[in-house]
């Protein structure tokens, strides 16, 4: 049974009267790679912030390698790496620079945190780019480059809140690759996101959350088994048709259905024997896709609402 | 490679360093920033003294001294203005290192965010750019002294403390307002700390006149301001009028006012970085 690096029961965050985290439960396994999955203002960003011991928890309990977060937050800090969401690196230094001046917070001799950051810049691949300054570098490598601090103390979690938000569709795969490889390399993970595709890629293991509650946990597959169906049939009609169709939809087919502002989407066995159904009645619609169930149907399901508008 | 040393199960060790060591790791930081960009503030801070001197002590100088000295305690005006002017500047040099870049820590870069991260706490943050800031006014003031001694207006054998003592002056400025800097959301109430507190200090405690020439009334408030102490303290070393009673009552002053700063930022960064 792998360890448990983090334990939190009924952890809670309130700022005033605004409950940001409300009793939320999980543990943190050695070596998995763990998501927080939901839309912004769900409470992912205030629980990255108690977890990495710069937000005392209001209430609950909240264990982190076995010591407590607010007696002993700097020790525990000592032993995470940390990529926020908003970048913070120094601008007016190098790439490296940015590399040593991070690894002496952490007490790093500097033959140490050379080395690391020769192998760190390597990993992300931003050797090339060592001398240069921070400024001008695109946002994807200064994603990276982050990534690569936050490695710097060689770290037993890493925390990464939002990894990709803010990136070109390009960049954010470069970003997912080197996400996996550490995954793969057996690093533990912690991550939010309210990119059902990154989640499915990146996650072990994760829960949803929605208005500062965990509403469902589970793997990627369990969560779409329990909570979609193996298919999903997507129908678009002419506007002017819309409403009607979904009406007569309901009638046709007895599996759940779920009418967006521009689709229709039905929770199938088999797409195609539906589709076919629809076709039956007299339904004639502008596009069909039948795909495999994603964490946006389970989503959808669990809160009525998409993920990203 | 590094990171697959990570599967070995951990337990924590909970070995946090001494203060003093996480203050110095911080410090660290800011001296790497500053070897980028000491070349911008090298030359204001030699010539700023050499033209101050020159204008106050020999231009307005030549005059005062043409009408008698004896308000200024008998010695030419250059000799009376120096030491004050040491004094001003390292209240300034305190007001600004402590103002934009504490603010900028925690908006802009964005230091202070990055490091909350690691180790360092909030309270190892503040003394940390502490440092930082004393060695910058330390520097400013020593080629201040260096300028003084040059012109030939340090006329007591103290004068070897006046480092110290601007020191000392510089950081019961800094320590209060990065306390205060860390906490707000905009930067604008830095300009009416420079134009209400910083310039009228600089006027009206007895730096370019005694502040016996001041009416009755705004005298005890003079001799309240912290910027009057720097003054007299620096004033009495480099002319030689020094009392143990006067520097125990200045010194004490001065960093009753620095520790004040120290102990209410340890506060006011942890509120502000820990949410």
């Amino acid at each position: 049974m792998p360890e448990v690096l983090v334990r939190a029961r009924g952890l809670t965050k309130r700022f005033g009267s605004f409950t940001a985290v409300d009793g939320i439960d999980f543990d943190l396994y050695q070596g998995e790679a763990f998501g927080f999955l939901g839309p912004n203002g769900a409470g992912k960003s205030s629980t990255m912030r108690m977890l990495g011991c710069v937000s005392p928890p209001t209430q609950g309990e909240l264990t982190i390698l076995g010591a407590d977060p607010v007696r002993d937050g700097a020790a525990i800090r000592a032993r995470l790496g940390v990529v926020p969401q908003e970048d913070t690196l120094d601008v007016e230094l190098t790439v490296r620079e940015n590399l040593l001046v991070y690894g002496r917070y952490f007490g790093l001799p500097r033959s140490v945190i050379r080395e690391r950051t020769a192998q760190l810049l390597d990993f992300v691949q931003l050797t090339e780019r060592a001398t240069d300054m921070v400024e001008p570098l695109s946002g994807g490598m200064k994603r990276r480059l982050t990534i690569a601090r936050s490695l710097i103390n060689d770290p037993d979690i890493l925390i990464l809140d939002e990894p990709t938000t803010g990136l070109d569709p390009q960049a954010r795969h470069v970003v997912w690759d080197r996400l996996f490889r550490l995954k793969q390399r057996g690093v533990t993970l912690i991550l939010t996101t309210h990119y059902m595709d990154e989640a499915e890629q990146l996650c072990d293991r994760l829960v949803v959350m929605d208005h500062a509650k965990i509403v469902a946990e589970g793997t990627p597959r369990e969560l779409i088994e329990r909570y979609a169906t193996p298919e999903v049939l997507e129908l678009r009609f002419d506007p002017d048709v819309h409403d009607q169709a979904a009406e007569k939809i309901k009638d046709i087919s007895s599996e759940r259905s779920e009418v967006l502002a521009d689709r229709i989407l039905l929770y199938v066995a088999d797409g195609d024997e539906t589709l076919a159904r629809v076709r039956q009645a007299g339904l004639e619609p502008l596009t069909e896709l039948v795909r495999r169930a994603t964490l946006e149907d389970v989503f959808l399901h669990l809160t009525g609402r998409r993920l990203v508008d | 490679m590094l990171v697959e040393e990570l599967t070995a199960p951990r337990t924590i060790v909970a070995k946090v360093p001494q203060s003093f060591d996480l203050a110095v790791r911080a410090l660290r930081c800011w001296l790497t920033v500053y070897r980028r960009t000491w070349r911008a503030s090298v030359w204001s801070s030699v010539l700023g003294p050499v033209f101050f001197l020159s204008a106050m002590g020999y231009g307005l100088g030549s005059l005062v001294d043409k009408h008698g000295t004896a308000a200024l305690g008998g010695v030419p005006y250059v000799a009376f203005v120096a030491p004050a002017i040491l004094a001003t500047q390292a209240m300034q040099s305190g007001m600004a290192n402590a103002s934009f870049p504490v603010f900028g820590a925690v908006q802009w870069s964005k230091n202070y965010v990055a490091a909350r991260a690691t180790p360092l706490r909030p309270v190892d943050l503040s003394r940390g750019h502490l440092l930082f800031f004393a060695l910058r006014i330390a520097m400013n003031s020593a080629v201040y002294v260096v300028v003084m001694a040059a012109f030939g207006t340090i006329r007591s054998g103290w004068g070897a403390a006046l480092l110290p003592a601007a020191l000392l002056t510089g950081i019961a400025f800094a320590a209060p307002v990065a306390a205060w800097a860390v906490t707000l959301e905009k930067e604008t109430p830095f300009n009416y700390m420079f134009r209400f507190g910083g310039v009228p200090m600089m006027l009206f405690s007895g730096t370019f006149f005694p502040v016996t020439q001041l009416p009755g009334w705004l005298q005890p408030v003079a001799y309240a301001t912290p910027l009057w102490h720097g003054v007299a303290l620096c004033r009495e070393l480099s002319l030689g009028t020094v009392t143990a009673a006067s520097v125990a009552m200045h010194v004490a002053y001065l960093a009753a006012l620095a520790v004040a700063g120290l102990s209410v930022a340890a506060r006011t960064y942890r509120s502000r970085l820990y949410v």
